[in-house]
């Protein structure tokens, strides 16, 4: 579990462009990153580490443009961390991939026409699910799998990750 | 745009108050709980924000930090750092402890839960001496927070206690306009009640697991702590400064007093009544409790008195006399005597081990109750009671046999029928009997007084109040003192019709005695006053004196409300309580310690076994029912004796002393630190300082893993850094090898001064083998350098020694405590009790088949098995304990019955009422 959080920051790190001088550990039994900073205060957290990154990166546009765009990021974030990392059962796997799948119904990517930093780790966050996905779910979410399937082609995104197989033609046509 | 929010919902506040205090125009608008207002999301999510533009935001945090940034406030690290924890950490024990609170009614338990949480932003708040949480104004995190923690912290059952900065913070944000205002309007009034009807539609959080008894300590959080830089540095720096400027420990001169402008703690351990010899239980439960927190208080340098003594007067007294053919006094002496020797074993150091059988007991108890007399503080009223006319007595008590009105057992006694457990008014005996001549006694009525503790209530509240708010209650003192508030209090008898006991100084009450429960207390007085003159400056003392009183939790009441009730009311400036320590109960091998049964270990039987006292009391601390009830177990005392203290306790301290020894003839290596080394002395000072914070909080259990972690981490470090090898090396390696061994043999001495309050021997051999410097033993929050370079240390041997399976399984058989029997494996303690009491009552009535009634039998059986039924379910779902207590005596009176209606006897209805089924 700490080996996965500790990759997804070093992922991060790298398709942002920032060389490797961050000392990353985690703490307790859940295993939260930490950042340890040489100088000032550690930081602790997935996002607020994540946010730290894309600024000290200077991508600021990846925390969205415009007051709007950055609360819609920072609430896929809390997503991330709270619903996707914390999902018990079957049961709520399904209404995560179901109500991001309606949610994705009309958008490009998670805050609506640009990529942001919640697209980076709501990917890595979905991708042991999407891994774990038959065919047909596949193409039930049939949103999400679009939009996954973009995001894991995203230059520079992918990183430690394996691709996961998604197919161009339906192969089941009821569909829902 | 447009904020929708529902009435007494707790997540609405934040997201109000940020509106309120941005200044946002929004219209707001209150719809059902259950409204599903977002679109694509399956559940319904309250409150959320739908913009301008048409999307939502349906967190709570978004939507704060959304109306921040439309007034140019962007988020910072921190506060982005704060905003991820309350909706990862915070929230997830918020909506458990809301539920227990306000769904459930169980406040304390839910208080409990928390206090992780409450320490911690506590702490950041220290750390960063801001006055907010990110800044030096406010910002997002303390609106996000605030919102989060209002509904629980403006209860006042969710007390702070001394985590100043938390409360500080609190009530400034709490100050904050747009804050009043948010709590207007979402629970208009209502407080924690408000959000009811809103949690109660929530699902039930998924709590975890509770095993009801424990041996492990909770948590582990300290194995991957990360170090800071900061935090190393400072540790390698403390280290170099070595004892020099170190204090000296305080020579003990007695009579020990209390000083002026000085820390001055006085410690009571409940007094042990003297006909009993004590169990395992009573010792940890209070004597064994105070003794490592008097010891840790004297090496913090604090004036520490530490006082106990037996409670020698009441009936039982009496009536044990009467069985062995002594005199009360006689009882008194031979088992205070037994009593003094079992807690010298145990290497308890009262600074006094006194008795209530005193003159100055009778002086402070006659005071005391003159000046409530004076004071309008007693009341008079008659009492039915069996009096013996041939004897001339009234009959208290134990003093009087009969047929118990419940149950039909003939051997009720006047106070307790042991077949049943109930309480019984003597009057109420069927075919009542004096217990000394046999004869019949009769109903006659006799004049009593009472404390009027309906009078006290209001000072009793008031500084009830006070002293849990500054002081250290254990969770489940406060809950019993404030149940027993609540309950209403009712006057008490505090008179007596016997012989034994302190007189009462009033002409028409000669004949007649104080109550044992009155004068029990005062015991810690007048047990003081025996010690020297100068009592009163450690009881009439409040400003400078801090009272702990240790005990196990059956005695609350009495500590808590009546005693203090007679000092109140006594209006001379006593000290009271201020940090009330109960323990929950210790079990023997999942049952009770019964003397009767010759089940579980006594004081006296400890030392037959030959395990030193320091192994005793290692286990025993390690076990210590702190929180939760837990159990004495031999094969548990085994593991824990070969785990952690030989394998790696011992183990670490004998190899650093050996390595001394063998590869630098005896003398302490010079040492030149390496990183490695110095991450060492900052683990160990970080569990150094957890372990004085555990401490003063008396904490004892939590503490003892401080101890045990320092060593663990000590023997990671010889095992990374291999002296062993490297004295074999070159030059820079043998002089690694120095450094190493010389750091370890240091770290082994700073746990020899942790370790003296757990034990105190073994404490001391350390010492001894080491030739430790007498001025190491002061406890502070930093680790120096104790042996430096060159210092020559003595003969070092092992510390502890293996414990074999085989000689523990024949204690086991020795003292009892057999696996429980089939069959009551699901049933609760309560029934171990009335099952066994029920064997040794070995006279069979006569009559019992009489009640046979086959039709009522039929149907009783299938009422048992309802019902085990329901305590089954109850435990599979994890219910309240208390709830499964009162299911289980449902469950176990249905089988009594069962057993009587099946013309039986009440032996073992365990059993029978299997089979039955």
């Amino acid at each position: 579990m700490s080996d996965k959080v500790m990759q997804e920051l070093l992922s991060l790190e790298k398709c942002l462009g920032l060389k490797r001088t961050n000392k990353f550990s985690t703490q307790g039994d859940k295993k939260v990153p930490i950042l340890q900073a040489n100088n000032g205060p550690s930081l602790m957290g997935l996002t607020a580490i994540a946010a730290h990154l894309v600024q000290e990166a200077q991508q600021k546009q990846l925390l969205g443009r415009t007051a709007e765009e950055k609360a819609i990021m920072q609430q896929w974030l809390e997503y991330r961390v709270t619903q996707i990392d914390g999902h018990r059962g079957k049961d709520e796997t399904r209404t995560i991939l179901k109500d991001l799948n309606h949610y994705l119904e009309d958008k490009v990517y998670l805050a609506g026409n640009n990529f942001t930093l919640a697209d980076i780790l709501v990917y890595y966050g979905l991708h042991p699910i999407m891994t774990e996905l038959a065919v047909q779910e596949k193409e039930k979410y049939v949103n999400v799998s679009r939009w996954f399937d973009h995001i894991q082609n995203y230059p520079g995104i992918r990183q430690h990750l394996p691709p996961v197989v998604m197919m161009k033609n339906r192969l089941y046509t009821s569909g829902h | 745009m447009r904020l929708y929010l529902t009435e007494g919902n707790p997540h609405c506040l934040k997201v109000v108050a940020a509106v309120e205090l941005t200044g946002t125009r929004c219209e707001l608008q209150f719809v059902g709980v259950e409204e599903r207002v977002v679109p694509f999301l399956s559940h319904s999510k309250l409150p959320c924000l739908q913009l301008d533009s048409g999307n939502y935001l349906f967190s709570t945090n978004a939507i704060c930090q959304y109306l921040f940034t439309l007034r140019g406030k962007e988020p910072s690290d921190l506060t982005n750092q704060w905003l991820e924890w309350e909706a990862t950490e915070l929230q997830t024990a918020l909506s458990g402890a809301l539920y227990t609170a306000v769904v459930q009614g169980k406040k304390e338990e839910a208080a409990g839960t928390l206090q992780k949480k409450w320490t911690y932003i506590d702490q950041s708040l220290t750390r960063r001496s801001f006055p907010y949480l990110a800044a030096d104004a406010i910002t997002v995190a303390d609106i996000v927070l605030w919102g989060a923690l209002y509904p629980l912290l403006s209860d006042s059952a969710f007390l702070l206690g001394d985590l100043k900065a938390l409360r500080g913070w609190f009530e400034r944000v709490c100050a904050v306009a747009a804050c009043r205002k948010a709590v207007e309007s979402i629970l208009k009034g209502k407080g924690l009640q408000g959000l009811k009807p809103y949690l109660q539609k929530q699902p039930a959080p998924s709590q975890r697991a509770e095993t009801p008894t424990s041996n492990e300590p909770e948590g582990g959080e300290s194995a991957d702590r990360v170090l800071t830089e900061e935090e190393i540095r400072a540790a390698a720096d403390s280290w170099s400064k070595g004892l020099s400027g170190w204090p000296k420990p305080k020579l003990i001169q007695h009579p020990v007093l209390p000083q002026p402008n000085e820390k001055n703690v006085l410690i009571t351990s409940a007094l042990p009544y003297v006909n009993n010899v004590p169990h395992l239980g009573n010792i940890i439960g209070c004597v064994l409790s105070a003794d490592v927190f008097a010891r840790f208080c004297r090496l913090r340098n604090w004036s520490t008195l530490f006082v106990c003594g037996t409670d020698e007067y009441g009936t039982a007294t009496e009536t044990k006399a009467l069985e062995e053919g002594l005199s009360p006094q006689q009882i008194c002496d031979k088992y205070h005597a037994v009593h003094a020797q079992i807690y010298q074993w145990f290497g308890i150091s009262f600074d006094h081990f006194g008795r209530t059988t005193t003159q100055r007991q009778r002086e402070i108890s006659q005071d005391i109750f003159r000046r409530l007399l004076e004071r309008d503080f007693l009341l008079q009223d008659t009492v039915e009671q069996l009096r013996c006319e041939s004897c001339q007595k009234f009959l208290a008590d134990r003093f009087v046999e009969g047929f118990c009105p419940f149950c039909n057992y003939e051997e009720a006694r006047g106070d307790q029928c042991d077949k049943c457990g109930k309480l019984i008014n003597a009057t109420e005996l069927k075919n009542p009997q004096c217990k000394i001549c046999k004869g019949t006694p009769v109903v006659k009525s006799s004049k009593h007084l009472f404390l009027d503790l309906p009078k006290l209530e209001s000072r009793l509240v008031k500084w009830l109040e006070d002293s849990m708010v500054s002081g250290n209650w254990t969770p489940n003192a406060r809950f019993i003192a404030r149940s027993w508030i609540r309950d209403g209090l009712k006057p008490r008898c505090i008179t007596r019709d016997l012989k034994w006991g302190i007189p009462v100084p009033l002409e028409e009450f000669k004949d007649k005695v104080f109550y044992v429960w009155f004068d029990a207390p005062i015991g810690y007085l007048s047990i003081t006053a025996n010690y020297t003159d100068q009592w009163e400056r450690w009881w009439k003392n409040p400003e400078q004196v801090q009272l702990y009183n240790f005990m196990a939790k059956d005695n609350v009441p009495f500590h808590s409300v009546v005693f203090p009730c007679s000092l109140l009311g006594a209006e001379d400036n006593y000290t009271l309580v201020n940090h009330l320590i109960a323990t929950e109960y210790l079990n023997y091998e999942d049952g009770k310690f019964s003397k009767s049964r010759g089940v579980g270990v006594f004081g006296d039987m400890a030392k037959e076994t030959g395990i030193p006292a320091d192994i005793w009391r290692f286990y025993l601390l390690f076990i210590r029912p702190e929180g939760q009830d837990s159990s004495f177990s031999w094969s548990d005392l085994l593991l824990k004796n070969n785990s952690e203290l030989l394998n790696n306790l011992g183990n670490f301290i004998n190899r650093a002393g050996m390595f001394v020894c063998k590869f630098f003839e005896g003398r302490v290596p010079e040492m030149e630190l390496h990183d490695d080394d110095k991450r060492l002395l900052a683990q160990a000072t970080w569990e150094l300082r957890q372990y004085l914070q555990l401490l003063e909080k008396v904490r004892i259990r939590d503490a003892l893993k401080c101890i045990l972690n320092i060593s663990r981490h000590g023997n990671q470090y010889i095992q990374a850094n291999e002296p062993w090898k490297r004295i074999k090396g070159t030059d820079a390696d043998r002089k690694r090898a120095g450094t190493v061994t010389g750091v370890a043999v240091n770290v082994a001495c700073l746990l020899s001064v942790m370790l003296q309050p757990y034990m105190p021997s073994v404490s001391a051999s350390i010492q001894e083998q080491l030739l430790a410097p007498a001025q190491c033993n002061v406890l502070a929050d930093e680790f120096v350098c104790i042996l430096p370079g060159g210092h020559k240390i003595g003969t070092v041997s092992p510390l502890f020694q293996k414990l074999e399976t085989d000689e523990v399984e024949s204690w086991r058989k020795r003292f009892g405590g057999q696996q429980p029997e089939e069959g009551s494996a699901d049933q609760s303690k309560t029934e171990a009790k009335p099952t066994a009491e029920a064997k040794a009552a070995a006279p069979v009535a006569e009559d019992a088949g009489k009640g046979a009634d086959p039709q009522r039998a039929k149907q009783l059986a299938e009422e048992v098995t309802k019902q085990g039924e329901v305590v089954r379910e109850l435990k599979a779902q994890k219910a309240e304990k208390a709830v499964i207590g009162a299911e289980v005596t449902k469950l176990l009176e249905l089988k009594k019955q069962l057993v009587l209606a099946e013309g039986k006897t009440a032996e073992a209805p365990a059993q029978k009422g299997k089979k039955k089924k």
